[in-house]
């Protein structure tokens, strides 16, 4: 198979024309940010600030000493108002520290951060995935010594229908993106440097063409769901299958998203932490776009910044609809990993069936699975609870990106039912 | 609107995705209805009233019989989700239009409720029910289905005189040519000759029979929705026309009379009697063309598709397992 075409797959409607033209603006500083204590995968940070304290932009606010984390920083001058659980987008409950802003903010500066060296201001910025996986990104970045990496992928497929954020980041500011593309390859040792965009970003492909030096190679790629999935991508790339229980650096590859490589150069050219991201938000709101939020802004805030929602609201969803939760709240935060708020009309949102919709054995499914599995058969052991059965197909494959759910006519919840089945097999210890 | 609207109007907590495609069970179902109906249509006009009952009976039967069962079943009712249309439409078009009428509503009722119905409702059958209908009726009134005749009667056929014509009530072309090739071509049957009327308008046989070029036109609107995988009707009518030559007889002939068209495009292609792994449909769909030309050729009935289809059908789950996919990121498939 050619290069630069994954097998399986879907055509989503892409939704983008809404926001795609939407230069990034600053969300003004709303009146109170909360800070969850664990915005990453790992161990979460703990407080070390009081009920009281004043705090700079910039000032880290939680940490803790663990090889796979990130500290939290504050994004603004303000007082801690209160540390206690928040709510997160995701639905579980973490430590939070409210934050009141002062009425007088300079966004232009923070504290910096102090290292010794690159991969240490990486980490004590806080950077983590920002394409919503949430990885601490210095433990990417410190690949096992046996397993050398040579190539540098960034992700700037986006994807995902509806968000432009990447889109709007690569086209204003190429430069560092592929600053930050740089930056991870130097410390990592390695020494090809490939960005990806999809082929429905015509104008960001050439703005980093336009600023890129001759030793990064900037790849449309065909534009299909998920072909910014990690192990697709390297895929599309290498023509390399990472293999079944082995980090993606087996290949010889290491994939970050365009955000994290403007972070990482953020971090490294001026030790600025992590303190706002772009977040897309569009679907049913009456200013759909791209703004710069400051993290720990509620997404309620954010919602009426961008006017408010606009009819019937179905679902409102944190990052794409594709991987990302339907939200219980907009009293949660804005987080690292908080590419898009994304409101969906009943009629858009998937339809909620009666579980007893059965599997026609149409094979769509199948057809669309990028890991090449066969998600009825886990989906119809799961339902009856029959773990063996399911983890005999696989289960812990699956990189959950909802193209089986997507394709399935009689709509049957596959997903959720994998993930019940890749639970058990894990609990259970069900062998593959 | 403020988040504590949002908080009285309880949005709707679901895992990814969020979103879905626009396909549907009944929409399936209704593009195979569509993609039948110049068939269907052409039919009627062609063999008139007994044609349009066939179809009243059939459909009637198998949508009655699935949404009795599931009232006095107390489920959940089906009947929107299309299937038991198709079963109804798919059964009539495999019947002559003189089969008794008791006939074909038994052929409705044992397909929904034995072929499908008994086994927990649609996705649950092992077999196509279309074919468990009609296979039923074919073992239990043998006799009556075999002189059931088309609506044509091959009278341009000048073949009486040589004794063999008498022998074959409400003869098909098919039969036609079977006693022409059981004699050694002594009829001189002219099988080229039969491809005009076997397209266009062919009034001996089922109702499925009247029009392989519509036949063809349907499966290609299933192909081209991408409703059905080329990979059976491929397969199938493929090893069908291969078979045939090899077996010394006309392979065009062959794929267009009888009921192979129907077979490879609307009956092998049924979902759940069918495999899903690529690999498998093509298996599956050169055994169902294998053994629809070795019964024709060699078994007792010229029309073999229906028990070419059902067996392939047994053995279906077989071929997934069989022909399981790898896995992305795994060397060797894992068992
Ligand atoms: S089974 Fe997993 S990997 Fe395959 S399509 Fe479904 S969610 Fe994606
Ligand atoms: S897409 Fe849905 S109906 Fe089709 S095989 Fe998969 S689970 Fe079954």
């Amino acid at each position: 198979m050619a290069k630069g075409a994954f097998k399986g797959g879907i055509h989503p409607p892409d939704r983008k024309a809404a926001t795609a033209g939407s230069p990034v603006e600053w969300m003004p500083v709303p009146s109170r940010l909360v800070l969850p204590m664990s915005q990453h995968l790992g161990a979460p940070c703990a407080p070390i600030v009081e009920v009281g304290q004043h705090v700079s932009r910039g000032e880290v606010i939680g940490s803790v000493d663990a090889f796979v984390s990130a500290p939290v920083h504050s994004p603004v001058d303000g007082e801690v108002t209160a540390i206690a659980p928040c709510l997160t987008a995701a639905g579980s409950r973490v430590t939070a520290v409210t934050i009141k802003p002062d009425a007088e903010q300079d966004l232009g500066s923070f504290l910096r951060v102090e290292a010794d060296d690159p991969k240490s201001a990486v980490r004590a910025a806080g950077v983590v995935g920002m394409g919503g996986a949430t990885f601490p990104t210095t433990v990417k970045l410190s690949p096992p010594a046996d397993t050398p990496v040579n190539t540098v992928i960034l992700n700037g497929c986006e994807c995902e229908p509806f968000l432009t954020c990447d889109h709007r980041l690569m086209l204003e500011t190429p430069s560092r993106v592929i600053d930050g593309a740089q930056k991870i390859a130097e410390l990592i040792g390695a020494s090809r440097i490939v960005i990806c965009v999809e082929d429905n970003k015509q104008d960001a492909i050439e703005a980093l063409r336009a600023a890129a030096p001759g030793t990064v190679e900037v790849r449309a790629l065909p534009t299909r769901y998920p072909q910014g999935a990690e192990k697709q991508l390297i895929w599309a790339i290498l023509a390399k299958e990472v293999p079944h229980g082995k980090l993606p650096a087996a290949t010889g590859a290491l994939v970050h998203n365009v955000a994290t490589a403007a972070a990482i150069a953020d971090a490294i050219d001026t030790g600025k932490p992590l303190t706002e991201r772009i977040v897309t938000v569009t679907g049913a709101v009456k200013r759909p776009g791209n703004y710069r939020v400051l993290l720990g802004t509620l997404i309620s805030d954010l919602i009426e910044h961008a006017g408010g929602t606009v009819g019937e609201v179905g679902r409102i969803i944190a990052g794409g609809p594709m991987t990302g939760p339907a939200l219980a709240s907009l009293d949660v935060p804005v987080a690292k990993g908080t590419s898009g708020i994304v409101v969906l009309t009943p009629q858009e949102a998937s339809p909620l069936v009666e579980d007893d919709q059965a599997c026609i054995r149409c094979g769509r499914c199948s057809e669309a699975c990028p890991m090449f599995l066969q998600p009825y058969a886990i989906g119809n052991y799961s339902a009856r609870q029959d773990w063996n059965g399911a983890g005999r197909f696989n289960p812990l494959d699956c990189i959950e990106c909802g193209c089986c759910s997507f394709v399935c006519p009689t709509k049957r919840p596959l997903v959720q039912l994998i993930r019940i089945a890749k639970a058990a097999a894990l609990t259970k210890g069900v062998k593959p | 609107m403020s988040p504590e609207m949002t908080a009285e109007r309880k949005p709707v907590v679901t895992g990814s995705p969020q979103i879905s495609s626009t396909t549907t069970c009944s929409g399936i179902m209704l593009w195979v209805v569509i993609a039948l109906a110049p068939a269907a249509v052409w039919a009627c006009i062609s063999m008139g009233l007994p044609a349009i009952r066939m179809f009243a009976l059939a459909a009637g039967s198998t949508l009655i019989t699935e949404g009795a069962w599931n009232a006095i079943a107390k489920k959940r009712q089906t009947l929107t989700d299309g299937s038991a249309l198709v079963t109804g439409v798919l059964l009539a078009m495999s019947m002559p239009p003189m089969t008794p009428w008791w006939i074909t509503v038994a052929a409705g009722f044992i397909a929904i409720a034995l072929g499908k119905m008994i086994f927990g409702g649609l996705g649950f059958n092992l077999f196509n029910p279309a074919l468990v209908g009609r296979a039923f009726v074919l073992v239990s009134w043998a006799g009556v289905m075999a002189s059931a005749p088309g609506r044509g009667w091959f009278k341009t056929l000048d073949i009486a005189a040589t004794g063999g014509y008498d022998a074959i009530t409400g003869a098909t072309r098919l039969a036609v040519a079977a006693a022409d090739r059981a004699a050694g071509g002594a009829y001189g049957f002219d099988l080229a000759a039969q491809y005009q009327p076997l397209l266009w308008r062919n009034l001996e046989g089922s109702l499925g029979e009247v029009s392989a070029a519509l036949l063809i036109l349907g499966g290609m609107v299933l192909l081209f929705k991408g409703i059905i995988d080329w990979r059976i009707p491929a397969g199938y009518i493929g090893a069908m026309g291969l078979l045939s030559w090899a077996f010394g007889s006309d392979p065009i002939f062959n794929i267009i009379a009888g009921g192979v068209l129907l077979g490879a495009f609307f009956m092998a292609t049924d979902y759940v009697s069918s495999p899903m792994a690529k690999n498998a449909r093509l298996a599956y769909g050169i055994g169902c063309g294998v053994l629809n030309a070795v019964g024709r050729f060699y078994g007792s009935m010229p029309e073999a598709t229906t028990f070419a289809i059902l067996f392939m059908n047994g053995i279906a789950p077989l071929l997934d397992r069989v022909f399981r996919p790898r896995v992305f990121g795994w060397v060797k498939r894992n068992g």
